[in-house]
């Protein structure tokens, strides 16, 4: 066995994680690993909480999507405890989650992975980050930092707490939209849009086009794919089925509670984190490069994949466009970034829907929950996948167990195909060097773990 | 000369550094003074070198040290020693730093329990041993920064506000000692109080506060006197900012959850709020889940596996 290569932290992504390149005699790639580094084990510690009391708990899973974890968690104890949500509660839920996902892919693809494409894969490590770019263009810098700025505060104005949220309630939301609040969240959500269609067309004209080589052939893997549609097969990030698609392009699509019968979790010995996979295919689990069994991945890519259409006009005129490119499903792991900003003029567009819809100011936003014994599933597309909140009640209404499935989980061994993939395409007789090294991490980046 | 600053996050959530990028457009002005050498969020500085060369884990001198999350497992541990060893100032920033944060809450169980139930239970799971490979081991529960290293600041909240990040780091630069909230969110609460009502026991919140809509958060009554578990009379002030805003919950009309911790530092949040309730006649007993209340701050040994089912 020859030497490891490790790349420790794993930079530019929420959370710990450590990459071993595992170099043969020969200075070629065996074996790539991505090792999740940490557990803090939510799921253990909500047992006896309040039930009510969890959706303000789970938000620490992640403090960059804390609002996917409130609203999945708040469905599962709507689900305990057979509440029924008014029409106001479940659209100021999903006004709140849509205006969260601007957010999300501002940051994501300005802050954390532009640098790569901006000031390029090779460029020295003490430049290639959002300060590099601050300098490099200091306008557009100065407009990320604003239009992502905007977006935080117009949440927190209108729910009190952006990171972090308490808003969302077991029975809806803990307080109506005013008229007042409704006409300053439409000024900032076209603020908003308008900002999104450049980013589209900046990255389509300046960034995409100079990274042909890669997004052909970094990370890439054939795979299938994980998602939520509404009833009529569109597009949705908050509520519908899901929907499990093979690479071929045939699917499932099944209800959240039936969630255990179509998705495992395998364990290996070197990570914390666990290994979804489409159990409903029955050929188990494998991250062989060259036979891979039951890998199936979620978060932007596999959203469009999925979904037959986009209900909303601009994000429908970019998946033809995008389709006719790249075909469906499309399976470039870079085509993630592609994906991502046609999710953000959906979130843009999506956001402006709801607050024209005349329900939106309905008072009646909840309505009172009984803490009883039951069982709930609750869903939503997490920015990073499909996240999963699966809880069960005693008498008390208090939490007996719990499963989470986490939207980043869905694409570990995706991860770990992709690295392996990209060390193997780029390293030959154990040569290696820095921008090298960050091309294999880039397409861990893709997912925005 | 721009000030050097290294950033790591252990047993967190990355809440606190999205706080960091909240501080809005004054980051950028900032930035300029600071020249931040390590900070994995945002940059690519490596442990062990570059291309992973060393053998030991390395992070730059700092004059500044920014640390989020509290430590768990051995690699946390490893980390905070050498940003320690390595930063002048070390700011512990966040409840999870400061007081062990919602993930101390883990503190009520046995590791033992946590990993049966992860890799041997939950439903979706083909049962295996409990990976122990390459992976840091767990430490035996989750400690505040302060009961393994040294803190010299320290900046609670879940998240902190920008406004006190912002301010903290400009004291500092400055080479003064940053000014931070010391009353209770009660203190900053401009909801309207009426003294004690006839409310007898806690409520869950399973159902709306009482306030107008179309009015402030000050034509509110008090949380607490409208019967809810509002933990405001236990907890720091800072949710609120530098700018007299309610504190967010309660603008949220939602009771305040704790977040920022006890007031004085190294309280207890618990014990505080036996004495709150009593205090305006409300029976104690009626709390569906008193350790609910040390959801922030569990570290310190305030949580444990041992801890009564019911408060004495």
């Amino acid at each position: 066995m020859g030497r490891v290569i490790n790349i420790q932290p794993v930079t530019r992504i929420e959370g710990h994680a450590r990459i071993s390149i595992h170099l043969n005699d020969a200075g070629g790639v065996a074996d790539t690993r991505v090792h999740v580094m940490g557990m803090r084990g939510f799921e253990k510690f909500i047992e006896g909480r309040p039930a009510e009391e969890v959706p303000k708990i789970v938000t620490r899973i992640c403090g960059i999507c804390p609002w996917m974890h409130h609203l999945a968690s708040n469905k599962a104890v709507d689900g305990c405890f057979d509440a029924i949500v008014p029409p106001a509660g479940h659209k100021l839920r999903e006004l709140v989650q849509s205006m969260a996902y601007i957010n999300d892919k501002i940051l994501h693809f300005f802050f954390l992975a532009a640098p790569d494409f901006v000031l390029g894969p090779d460029s020295d490590y003490s430049v290639r980050n959002v300060i590099g770019i601050a300098q490099a263009a200091p306008d557009l810098a100065k407009q990320v930092v604003q239009m992502r700025y905007r977006g935080q505060m117009m949440i927190e104005r209108f729910a009190g707490k952006v990171i972090h949220p308490v808003a969302a309630v077991a029975g809806g939301f803990s307080k109506p939209l005013t008229e007042a609040d409704r006409k300053d969240l439409l000024a900032e959500c076209q603020a908003l849009l308008e900002f999104a269609k450049y980013a589209m067309e900046l990255a389509k004209t300046q960034i995409f086009p100079k990274y042909e080589w890669e997004v052909e052939n970094l990370g890439a893997l054939t795979s299938g794919f994980l998602g939520t549609v509404r009833p009529d097969g569109s597009f949705t990030l908050y509520d519908g089925k899901l929907r499990l698609m093979k690479a071929n392009g045939t699917y499932q699509d099944f209800t959240y509670a039936e969630y255990t019968h179509y998705l495992g979790e395998h364990i290996e010995p070197w990570s914390y984190v666990k290994f979804p996979y489409a159990k409903a295919w029955q050929e188990g689990f494998s991250m062989d490069l060259k036979a891979p069994k039951g890998i199936y991945r979620a978060n932007t890519l596999a959203r469009i994949n999925v979904a037959d259409f986009f209900h909303t006009p601009l994000a429908q005129a970019e998946l033809e466009e995008f389709r006719a490119k790249f075909g469906r499903p499309a399976q470039s792991t870079l085509l993630y970034h592609w994906a991502r900003l046609i999710e953000l003029l959906y979130a843009c567009e999506r956001s402006l829907e709801l607050l024209e819809d005349p329900e939106i100011t309905d008072p009646h936003v909840r309505n009172e929950v009984v803490p009883t014994a039951g069982r709930g599933v609750g869903c939503v597309e997490a920015p990073r996948g499909t996240l999963i909140h699966d809880y069960s009640t005693d008498e008390k209404g208090c939490i007996t167990r719990a499963n989470l499935i986490v939207g980043t989980t869905h694409n570990i061994a995706p991860m770990n195909l992709s690295a392996h993939q990209a060390a193997d395409l780029l390293i030959k007789n154990g040569q290696i060097n820095q921008g090298l090294l960050n091309r294999v991490e880039m397409a861990v980046r893709a997912y925005d773990p | 000369m721009p000030v050097t600053v290294a950033e790591e996050w252990l047993n967190s959530c990355s809440g606190c550094e999205i706080a960091i990028l909240n501080i809005g457009e004054p980051l950028l002005g900032l930035l300029s003074e600071l020249n931040f050498v390590h900070i994995p969020v945002l940059m690519d500085h490596k442990y062990y070198g570059q291309v992973g060369e060393k053998t030991h884990l390395e992070i730059p001198e700092a004059v500044v040290g920014i640390i989020t999350g509290g430590i768990r497992n051995e690699e946390h541990l490893e980390v905070a020693l050498e940003m320690r060893k390595k930063c002048q100032i070390l700011i512990a920033l966040g409840t999870c730093a400061t007081d062990g944060g919602i993930p101390a809450l883990i503190n009520l169980f046995d590791n033992q329990d946590l990993l049966d139930r992860y890799y041997r239970t939950t439903e979706t799971t083909d049962p295996a041993n409990p990976p122990d490979q390459v992976i840091p081991p767990l430490l035996e529960r989750c400690y505040a920064l302060d009961e393994k290293i040294k803190v010299d600041i320290s900046l609670p909240g879940c998240p902190p506000h920008p406004d006190h990040i912002a301010g903290a780091i400009l004291a500092l630069l400055k080479g003064e000692t940053p000014e931070l909230p010391t009353k209770s969110v009660c203190d900053t609460c401009p909801t309207r109080r009426e003294g004690k009502g006839a409310v007898k026991k806690v409520q869950r919140f399973t159902r709306n506060a009482h306030y107008q809509i179309e009015e402030p958060v000050s034509s509110m009554r008090c949380l607490l006197e409208q019967g809810w578990l509002c933990l405001g009379p236990v907890t720091r002030a800072g949710c609120s900012g530098s700018q007299g805003q309610a504190p967010k919950c309660i603008s949220a009309r939602v009771p305040c959850q704790g977040c920022y911790g006890p007031v004085q530092p190294k309280g207890n949040q618990l014990l505080d709020m036996l004495n709150a309730l009593a205090s305006n006649d409300i029976d104690y007993s009626s709390l569906i889940d008193h350790k609910f209340v040390l959801s922030f701050s569990g570290a310190h040994c305030r949580l444990n596996k041992n801890a009564a089912a019911r408060p004495r």
